[in-house]
C-alpha cells in the first residue's frame, strides 16, 4: 500500500498526487512513468512521473479523469493508500546538455510528464522554450512552474481565452517562421496533436521526440498489448519507449489501437465483457 | 498389506461433464476420493530399480509416496513427496506427467501407468485440508539472499534457503506473486486459491515478498548486492512473447496469449465488469501454436462464449507440444484443431479491426535441426478463416531487463542467462540464475529443480564463507 501525502486540483479534470513510493522515486529519472492500481481489483493504469522527491521518497503523478479507474482515483484523498505503485518503467529520457535551444510543446495533460524533461534540460544548461496548449485558459497547465527555467512559455487555447487562439502547432509553425532555431523538439500531448507537430517539424528538419501512451497492461514487456510501429518495425512502448523518434512513428496505426476510432458499430462484435 | 490392482486402465478421474465445464472457470478434474486414490496405488508395483523416480525431474521417492498412500497413511506420503518436492499440489495438477514419471513407468508397457500426478495432486490437496499449521523454528544465519521473481523457480529457491536460516526476500515486478501459475496457467486447471495458499506457507516461513518491484528498474542487482545481499538468485522466467511477424498483426483483435490470459487470470478480466479490466472476445477466435499456452489460450476463449474456436498449427498433431491431457481436454470442449496450417496474414475489416487470417496448409518434409518433420507448405493452398480474434500463442523468450542491466552477466543469443550446470552459478559473482530465463521456456518442475539446486549452492558457498 502507498500513501497519497498531497493532493491537489490544478483544473476541473486534471489533479495532481504526491505518493510515497520509496522504490520508485529513489531511482527514477524524466521520461519514465509508473503503473498505479487504485484498489484490489483495480486496473493497471499507466502515468508519467511528473516530478519527484528523493529525500521524502515521493513521486508526483499528474492525471486527468477520463474513465473508471481515474474516477476511482480522484476519489482517494490525502492520507488515503492506493494498492499498488510501481515503477520506474520505461527508458529515461536522453536529455543532454546543448548550446541549441531545446522546444518543448505540450498538449492538454501532456504538459505534466514533458515539465520534468525541459526542466532537467535547463539545470545542465541547455536553453529551453515552451509552449503550452489547451482548450481554455483554465486547461492550461503548469505555465507558472515553466515559468521557472524556460525563457519563454508560448500558450495557445482552442478558444483564444489564454494567449494565441489556436493550436500549439499555430504557435510552433510561426516560431519556425520567423526563423527561430532549434536543435531539438519534445512534443508531449494526445497523438493527433503529436502527429501534427511532426507535420510542422520534419519539413523544418527539426528532430522530435514525441511520447506514446498505448493501452498497457503490465508496462514490464510481457504482453505486447502496447505495440507500436516505429521505423517499420514493431516495439514495446513501455520497455522500448514510451520516447520514440516522432518521425518514425506510425500515428495511424498508435491511433487506431488506441481505440480513438471506436464506435458504436463495434459494440456487437464486442459481446461478453466488452466495454460499456 | 494392500491390495494389488491390476487394472490395466487408471482409476478415472472425475471431471466436470465437457458441455458444462466449458462454459465455467472452475477446476475440471476434480481429484480422487482416498477410496479412489487408494485403489489406484494399489496399481504400483514397488519396483526395485525404480523408473519412475529417474523420469523425474527433482527425484520424488514415487514407489515409497504411493506405498503409503495405498496403507491410507496419506500424511505420511505427504511427507515423502516433499522431501524432494515442495508444491506437490502444483506439480500433480500440471507436470507433463507422460514425458517424466509416468512415461517411464513399468505399467504402461502394458497399458496405462500408474496415474502418479493423480496420487501427487491428492495427497497434497488431502494435507492442504487436513494438516495444521506446526510452529517451526528456524535458526537464523544472518545471510541475507535476495530473489528475482516469485515464479516456480524463485519461490522454490527462496523456501529452501529460508529454511536453512538465511534472510530472504523475493522482488516481484507485478503485483501479485505466482509468476507464470498466477498470470498464465488458467483457473480451471490450477485454481488461484491453491497457489495463493502455497505461497502463503512460504511466506509464513518467513521469505518475504515485494510486489511491484522490477528489478533492472526499481533496483540493480548491483545495487542489491551494495545492499547486503549477498547472493542473487534470478527465477525471471521466459515473459517476452513472441510474434509471427505477419502482416496485420498489430490489428486490433491480435492479441498475444499472455496478454489474453494475463487479462483473464491477473486482472481477473473474466469476471468484469465486476472488476475494472475488459478483455474482449470475438464470436470466432483462432489460437495460433498447439503448446499448453495455446490450450490453455483457446479454452479460455471458449469460456468467455467464444462460439467458435481454432487451434492453428503449422506442424501435425504429433509434434503439438502441449501435455496429452490438455490436448485431449481441448478436443472434449469442442476446440476445433487445424494441423498443419499457417498463417500467412491477419486481414483488416477496414476499421482497423481483424476480419480473418489468410492460412495456407503444410505437408511434412525432412526433419529439422529439432528432429521433428519440418512442415512445408502447399503451394496454392492458401484460403481465408473469417475471425474476430487471433491470439498467438509461439513461445516466449527471457525479458532483455535483467541483462541490459547487469554488467558481467553473460547470455545466449536469444537471451537465456548462461550458468554453471552444477551450481547455477551465472558468470557473475554470487548471481545465480534458474528456471525459463536459462532454459527458455519449458516446466514448472524443471524450475523447480533449478530453484532448489542454486539454493543449495548459495548455502554452500555462503556458509563456507563463516
Ligand atoms: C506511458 C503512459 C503515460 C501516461 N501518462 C499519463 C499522465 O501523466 N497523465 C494522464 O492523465 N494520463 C496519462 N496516460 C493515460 C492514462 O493511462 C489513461 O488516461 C488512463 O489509463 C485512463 O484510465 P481510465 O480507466 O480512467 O479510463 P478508461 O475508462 O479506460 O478510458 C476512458 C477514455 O480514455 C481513453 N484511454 C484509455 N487509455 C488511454 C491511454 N493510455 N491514453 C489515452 N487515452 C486512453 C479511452 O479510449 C476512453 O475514451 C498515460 C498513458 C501511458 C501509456
Ligand atoms: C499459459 C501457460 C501454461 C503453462 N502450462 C504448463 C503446464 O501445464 N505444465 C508445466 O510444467 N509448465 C507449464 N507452463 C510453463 C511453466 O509455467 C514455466 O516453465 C514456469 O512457470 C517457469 O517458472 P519460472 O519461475 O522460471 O518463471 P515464471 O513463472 O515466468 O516467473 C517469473 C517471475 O519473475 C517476474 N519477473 C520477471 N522479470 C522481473 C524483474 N526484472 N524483476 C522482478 N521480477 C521479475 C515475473 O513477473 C514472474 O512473476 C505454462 C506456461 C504458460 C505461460
Ligand atoms: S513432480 Fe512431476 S514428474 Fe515428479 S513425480 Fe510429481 S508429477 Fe511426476
Ligand atoms: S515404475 Fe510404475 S509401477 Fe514401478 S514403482 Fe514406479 S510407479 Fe510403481
Ligand atoms: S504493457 Fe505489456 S508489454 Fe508493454
Amino acid at each position: 500500500m502507498y500513501k497519497i501525502v498531497k493532493k491537489e486540483r490544478l483544473n476541473q479534470l486534471v489533479e495532481l498526487m504526491e505518493i510515497h513510493a520509496p522504490f520508485v522515486a529513489r531511482k527514477c529519472q524524466p521520461g519514465q512513468f509508473i503503473i498505479i492500481r487504485v484498489d484490489e481489483d483495480g486496473e493497471r493504469v499507466p502515468l508519467t512521473i511528473a516530478d519527484y522527491n528523493r529525500d521524502a521518497e515521493t513521486v508526483t503523478i499528474i492525471y486527468q479523469i477520463v474513465g473508471y479507474s481515474t474516477t476511482l482515483l480522484s476519489r482517494k484523498e490525502e492520507g488515503d493508500y492506493v494498492h499498488d505503485f510501481v515503477g520506474p518503467l520505461g527508458v529515461p529520457a536522453k536529455l543532454e546538455k546543448s548550446d541549441k535551444k531545446v522546444i518543448g510543446v505540450a498538449g492538454g495533460v501532456g504538459a505534466a510528464p514533458l515539465y520534468p524533461q525541459l526542466r532537467k534540460l535547463a539545470s545542465l544548461g541547455t536553453p529551453v522554450d515552451v509552449i503550452i496548449g489547451g482548450k481554455s485558459a483554465e486547461y492550461v497547465l503548469l505555465a507558472d512552474r515553466f515559468k521557472d527555467f524556460c525563457d519563454n512559455v508560448y500558450i495557445a487555447t482552442d478558444d483564444g481565452s489564454l494567449g494565441t487562439k489556436g493550436f500549439v502547432t499555430t504557435v510552433l509553425q510561426d516560431l519556425l517562421d520567423k526563423g527561430e532555431e532549434y536543435g531539438e523538439c519534445i512534443a508531449i500531448g494526445p497523438l493527433i496533436m503529436m502527429k501534427n507537430v511532426v507535420k510542422v517539424t520534419r519539413p523544418a528538419e527539426l528532430h522530435t521526440m514525441v511520447s506514446l501512451n498505448p493501452i498497457m497492461i503490465d508496462g514490464t514487456g510481457m504482453c505486447g498489448g502496447c505495440r507500436v510501429t516505429v521505423g517499420g518495425e514493431t516495439k514495446f512502448a513501455c520497455v522500448d519507449g514510451p520516447d520514440f523518434d516522432g518521425f518514425l512513428v506510425d500515428f495511424d496505426e498508435c491511433m487506431v489501437r488506441q481505440g480513438l476510432f471506436k464506435e458504436e458499430e463495434h459494440k456487437c462484435r464486442i459481446g461478453l465483457g466488452g466495454e460499456q | 498389506m494392500a491390495k494389488k490392482n491390476m487394472s490395466p486402465v487408471k482409476v478415472p478421474m472425475p471431471e466436470q461433464a465437457p458441455d458444462v465445464r466449458n462454459k465455467n472457470f472452475n477446476e475440471v478434474a476434480l481429484g480422487y476420493t482416498a477410496e479412489m486414490a487408494m485403489e489406484e496405488a494399489g496399481r504400483c508395483l514397488g519396483c526395485k530399480h525404480r523408473p519412475c523416480v529417474g523420469g523425474c525431474p527433482v527425484n520424488v521417492p514415487i514407489p515409497d509416496f504411493i506405498a503409503k498412500v495405498a496403507e491410507g497413511d496419506f500424511e505420511g506420503a505427504y511427507q515423502v513427496i516433499t522431501s524432494e518436492n515442495a508444491l506437490p499440489a502444483i506439480c500433480g495438477r500440471v507436470c507433463p506427467q507422460e514425458n517424466q514419471c509416468e512415461g517411464k513407468c513399468v505399467r504402461g508397457i502394458k497399458g496405462e501407468p500408474v496415474g502418479i500426478g493423480r496420487l501427487e495432486r491428492f495427497v497434497a490437496d488431502y494435507h492442504m485440508e487436513h494438516a495444521q499449521a506446526a510452529e517451526v523454528h528456524i535458526e537464523k544465519n544472518g545471510h541475507k539472499v535476495a530473489v528475482v521473481g516469485s515464479g516456480p523457480a524463485g519461490i522454490t529457491c527462496a523456501g529452501e534457503l529460508i529454511k536453512k536460516g538465511y534472510e530472504v526476500t523475493v522482488f516481484e515486478a507485478l503485483h501479485k506473486a505466482g509468476g507464470v501459475l498466477s498470470y498464465g496457467i488458467p483457473e480451471f486447471r490450477l485454481p488461484k486459491d491453491l497457489v495463493a495458499r502455497e505461497i502463503k506457507s512460504v511466506e509464513d516461513l518467513g521469505v518475504k515478498i515485494e510486489p511491484n518491484v522490477i528489478v533492472g528498474r526499481s533496483i540493480t542487482i548491483d545495487e542489491l548486492m551494495e545492499e547486503g545481499y549477498e547472493a542473487v538468485f534470478v527465477g525471471s522466467g521466459a515473459g517476452l512473447p513472441r510474434f509471427l511477424n505477419i502482416p496485420g498483426e498489430n490489428l486490433l483483435g491480435v492479441y498475444s496469449a499472455n496478454e489474453f490470459l494475463t487479462r483473464v487470470n491477473l486482472m481477473k478480466g473474466y469476471k468484469f465488469p465486476e472488476v475494472a479490466t475488459p478483455v474482449k472476445i470475438g464470436r470466432r477466435v483462432a489460437v495460433v501454436g498447439a503448446g499448453n499456452v495455446a490450450m490453455d489460450a483457446a479454452r479460455t476463449a471458449k469460456r468467455l462464449g467464444a462460439e467458435e474456436v481454432y487451434i492453428v498449427y503449422r506442424r501435425s498433431e504429433e509434434e503439438a507440444p502441449a501435455r496429452l491431457e490438455e490436448l485431449h481436454h481441448a478436443k472434449e470442449e469442442g476446440i476445433i484443431f487445424r494441423f498443419l496450417n499457417n498463417p500467412a496474414a491477419i486481414l483488416d475489416d477496414g476499421k482497423g479491426w481483424v476480419a480473418g487470417m489468410e492460412v495456407v496448409k503444410q505437408e511434412l518434409g525432412e526433419p529439422d535441426a529439432s528432429g521433428r518433420r519440418r512442415p512445408v507448405p502447399v503451394e496454392g493452398s492458401n484460403y481465408v478463416m473469417d475471425l474476430e480474434t487471433v491470439i498467438i500463442a509461439i513461445g516466449q523468450s527471457p525479458n532483455p531487463l535483467i541483462r541490459q542491466t547487469t554488467p558481467g552477466l553473460d547470455t545466449q543469443r536469444w537471451g537465456g542467462i548462461i550458468v554453471n550446470e552444477e551450481t547455477m552459478e551465472s558468470s557473475k559473482e554470487n548471481v545465480y540464475a534458474g528456471g525459463d530465463t536459462v532454459t527458455g521456456a519449458a516446466t514448472v518442475i524443471l524450475a523447480m529443480g533449478a530453484g532448489k539446486k542454486a539454493a543449495a549452492a548459495i548455502d554452500a558457498k555462503l556458509s563456507g564463507k563463516d
